[in-house]
């Protein structure tokens, strides 16, 4: 049942989390949108925040009814997890619920139905309160999560065993934590630029004359937010690499396949075989000393190889396996990396591109960009897969492990009912999002947009027109 | 102490939901029934537009506080009630995804299969909630490790059925109220029949409820003060309406569902899960609590966020205060709050 229980929870989260950074970096760029219009007042602002917010809520209400999942998952699935680290876990997720979703789903209403009712400082404040919202939701997910990666600010309590929380403020000084949340962030600012990037250039491409003229201001805006975006997000991640090192070792060197004990470390760039079986792998690619300078930042750093450790681990922890799946590990690993050295690549790109006033016109970068918004997603799951499955057999690091944590009440036919179910519905709700986010990306940006809430009759015409003003119900 | 405190908290979250969130189930059901026309269902839906999702936040914060305050009291219930809650889930997916992509495209099939699953989601929701809630306090097979040993059908026991059911019908007479308050004929007429001629449906459910309740666990019938509550708001809720006081019939019957919810979990305590098998093996709020410095740091942040919470949510009551319409005769259909025109 444990691994049904895993593969449904990992099944919901990736699916979620494809979700989720659109949220947090569409609806910072959508405040940025509405942010220039209030303040230069040009009706093609306005149509361009209108636009990509009728996006973003499209996305929004998926978002949010997976995340229900999530919370519902952590009790139904893992109770007896839930039992044990509720104590210091439960503390961040009230949290995220009183500080974070009270704020974003508030404002949202306020902001989708305010556009005529509120003054125009106000109403930008609205958008600007859901932003914020989504960004605090992340930081309380990240809390507990790190929590999860490297455990700090507790007690065990002597008479249950329980963790008990001890100082709440090392969960927010967590080093796992710090980098991780940022990390994330940024990784949500590439994926909503990314994503306003693909449609503007394909609406530049379309109608680079008429109706796709104000989408070079949005392609503008994503690049601009794309390029450091990017580059700190790898930069982050690298520094958090080396906080995992120290913390999760095994979690690193099975991203390495680093089976062996070494010093210094060469980055295996590429190679065949490596699995958890194979402790010899092929190497087509090595580039000496990069993996020192990546887990250790120093050129002749030491990287524990996973036997040592899993020796050391036992010694520790009593008989087990102790390494994670090197093969899912090191894929990850690298398949986040090199699409985001691509991106990186294809932002710098982008960014001469704007530098010369030439993006409108550049044949290949508006053929390219529409196709590039399906890297994020790919590096995002690939995120998640690296440091989640990094901390296998461990669901707290040190503390459980998740055969221990499943939920005893639960039996094997319920959760395959329930993974049968999830799979189901995120499919036909994924395919309507989908219809949905291709039929309004593609709309043409008119002048109706400048008159808000919604309704205004349809032209008669066979069935799918599009709605003029669709913010509203 | 503070255990008993973090009690009243989520008892507080969760009948605030109901008080909230139920007259969002109340129009979403009703939505298809008030309105004939794709405007008037519109104008409904639109209605609660600006609340729904700020609503269902209730829930969430209560599910998490109970995570944190309770976690015992969380594990238990959450696995217990597996199957129950993977319905409330698809319930929650389908109504709260119905709201955003009903209106996104004109096709007539797509926003009827829209309103059937908001219909229906919103149908499904008190009934399973209040379910579970009527089972915390009727007793589940649990043992002595607090691990649940029954399966489905021991869930549908008929004190947590008619929970479910007195739940569903104080939601769509909440949801009729707020309509009534909100929007204009004809969809306000027609919300003010479903009041006045259905009325006396929850009136005998709520009723029922509370000495069902009383025998749960003790030899008395009568109900106490914050049942008879209920019963008198429930009442007032039809009475008010037809004399048109539509504002203080709506008043009522937030209360009647809230009383109702809050009387639920007053006769729970000072349990959080009653075991049928076993007094002994009842989850309580001293044995299901987490420890003192967690619930300490949990009542500075809901000291901090709840004040705050409540202000701006309130303040969004006001902004969208005036009635929701639907097109006039002669210009375009437009939809969207219109300016305040009879009883407010």
């Amino acid at each position: 049942m444990v691994d049904l229980a895993r593969w449904q929870f990992a099944t919901t989260s990736i699916y979620h989390f494809l979700f989720v950074p659109v949220t947090i970096g569409l609806g910072f760029l959508v405040a940025l949108l509405q942010t220039a219009w209030y303040r230069n007042g040009r009706p093609e602002y306005l149509r361009l925040t209108r636009f990509f917010g009728t996006l973003l809520l499209i996305n929004v209400a998926i978002g949010v009814v997976t995340g229900l999942v999530q919370e519902f998952e952590f009790g139904m699935n893992w109770a007896t997890w839930a039992r044990y680290v509720g104590d210091v876990f439960g503390g961040p997720l009230a949290m995220e619920g009183l500080f974070a979703f009270f704020l974003e789903s508030t404002f949202i209403g306020l902001w989708v139905f305010g556009w005529e009712r509120l003054p125009r400082r106000v109403h930008l404040a609205c958008i600007w309160c859901v932003s914020i919202g989504a960004a605090l939701s992340a930081m309380f997910i990240m809390i507990a999560n790190s929590w999860m990666q490297h455990p700090v600010g507790y007690t065990i309590n002597h008479s249950t065993g329980q963790p008990q929380l001890s100082n709440v403020w090392d969960l927010f000084t967590n080093g796992t934590f710090i980098w991780g949340y940022v990390h994330v962030l940024l990784a949500s600012l590439v994926t909503g630029s990314l994503v306003m990037l693909a449609v503007s250039t394909w609406q530049l491409r379309r109608d680079p004359g008429g109706a796709g003229a104000p989408f070079r201001h949005s392609a503008r805006l994503s690049v601009i937010v794309l390029v450091p975006s990017i580059v700190l997000a790898m930069m982050v991640g690298s520094q958090l690499g080396v906080v995992e090192t120290k913390y999760q070792p095994m979690k690193i060197a099975a991203a390495e396949a680093q089976w062996e004990t070494c010093k210094p470390c060469s980055f295996s760039a590429f190679q065949i075989g490596g699995g958890s079986n194979d402790h010899t792998p092929s190497q087509i690619i090595e580039i000496p000393h990069l993996l020192s300078l990546l887990a250790t930042g120093s050129w002749n750093g030491e990287v524990k190889g996973l036997s040592q450790l899993q020796g050391e681990y036992e010694k520790r922890y009593g008989p087990g396996n102790y390494v994670p799946d090197v093969f899912i590990q090191y894929w990850s690993m690298r398949v986040m990396a090199y699409l985001a050295s691509l991106i990186a690549l294809f932002a710098l790109w982008g960014a001469w591109l704007v530098h010369r006033d030439g993006l409108a016109r550049s044949r290949w970068f508006l053929r390219l960009a529409p196709w590039a918004v399906i890297t994020p997603f790919l590096m995002n799951t690939a995120g998640w897969l690296l440091t989640e499955n990094g901390r296998q057999p461990w669901i707290v690091q040190g503390l459980m492990k998740t055969v221990e944590g499943a939920s005893r009440s639960v039996s094997e036919t319920q959760v395959i009912i329930s993974l049968t179910v999830f799979v189901l519905v995120y499919l036909l709700l994924g395919a309507a999002d989908l219809a949905l986010m291709l039929r309004y990306g593609r709309r043409e940006l008119s002048g109706e947009d400048d008159h808000s809430s919604g309704g205004g009759e349809d032209s008669p015409s066979p069935g799918g027109h599009v709605p003029v003003a669709a913010l509203t119900y | 102490m503070l255990h008993t405190v973090w009690f009243v908290v989520v008892a507080f979250f969760w009948t605030g939901f109901f008080v909230l969130e139920g007259f969002d189930f109340g129009v979403g059901v009703l939505h298809m029934i008030v309105g004939r026309t794709d405007v008037e269902k519109r104008v409904a839906i639109n209605a609660i537009g600006p609340f729904w999702d700020g609503n269902e936040v209730w829930l969430i914060v209560a599910g998490a506080s109970m995570f944190a305050a309770f976690p015992a009291w969380y594990a238990t219930m959450f696995s217990s009630l597996y199957l129950a809650l993977l319905l409330v889930l698809v319930a929650l997916m389908a109504r709260g995804v119905s709201f955003e992509y009903r209106g996104k495209l004109t096709d007539s099939r797509w926003s009827a299969a829209w309103s059937w699953a908001l219909t229906v989601g919103s149908a499904l929701l008190p009934l399973l909630i209040g379910v579970a809630l009527g089972d915390l306090l009727v007793g589940l097979p649990i043992n002595a490790q607090h691990t649940y040993t029954g399966n489905f059908l021991d869930l549908l026991t008929g004190y947590g059925l008619f929970t479910g059911a007195t739940l569903l019908a104080l939601s769509v007479l909440h949801g009729a109220t707020f309509l009534v308050l909100k929007t204009t004929d004809p969809v306000r007429e027609r919300a003010r029949r479903i009041v006045l001629r259905l009325g006396w449906i929850p009136v005998l459910m709520v009723i029922w409820f509370s000495v069902w309740t009383r025998l749960l666990h003790s030899d008395r019938v009568v109900p106490d003060p914050v049942e008879s509550l209920a019963i008198v708001a429930v009442i007032a809720t039809v009475w008010l309406a037809a004399l048109g006081h539509e504002g203080a019939a709506f008043g009522a019957s937030s209360l009647a569902i809230g009383a109702t919810v809050a009387s639920l979990f007053i006769e729970l305590s000072p349990n959080v899960m009653v075991s049928s098998t076993s007094s002994a093996y009842n989850l309580t709020v001293s044995n299901a609590s987490s420890a003192h410095y967690a619930l300490v740091v949990m009542t500075v942040v809901a000291a901090l966020a709840l004040p705050v919470v409540l202000i701006y949510q309130g303040w969004s009551y006001y902004v969208f205060r005036s009635r929701v319409s639907g097109p006039r005769e002669t210009s375009e259909p437009k939809l969207g709050p219109a300016a305040s025109d009879g009883q407010g």
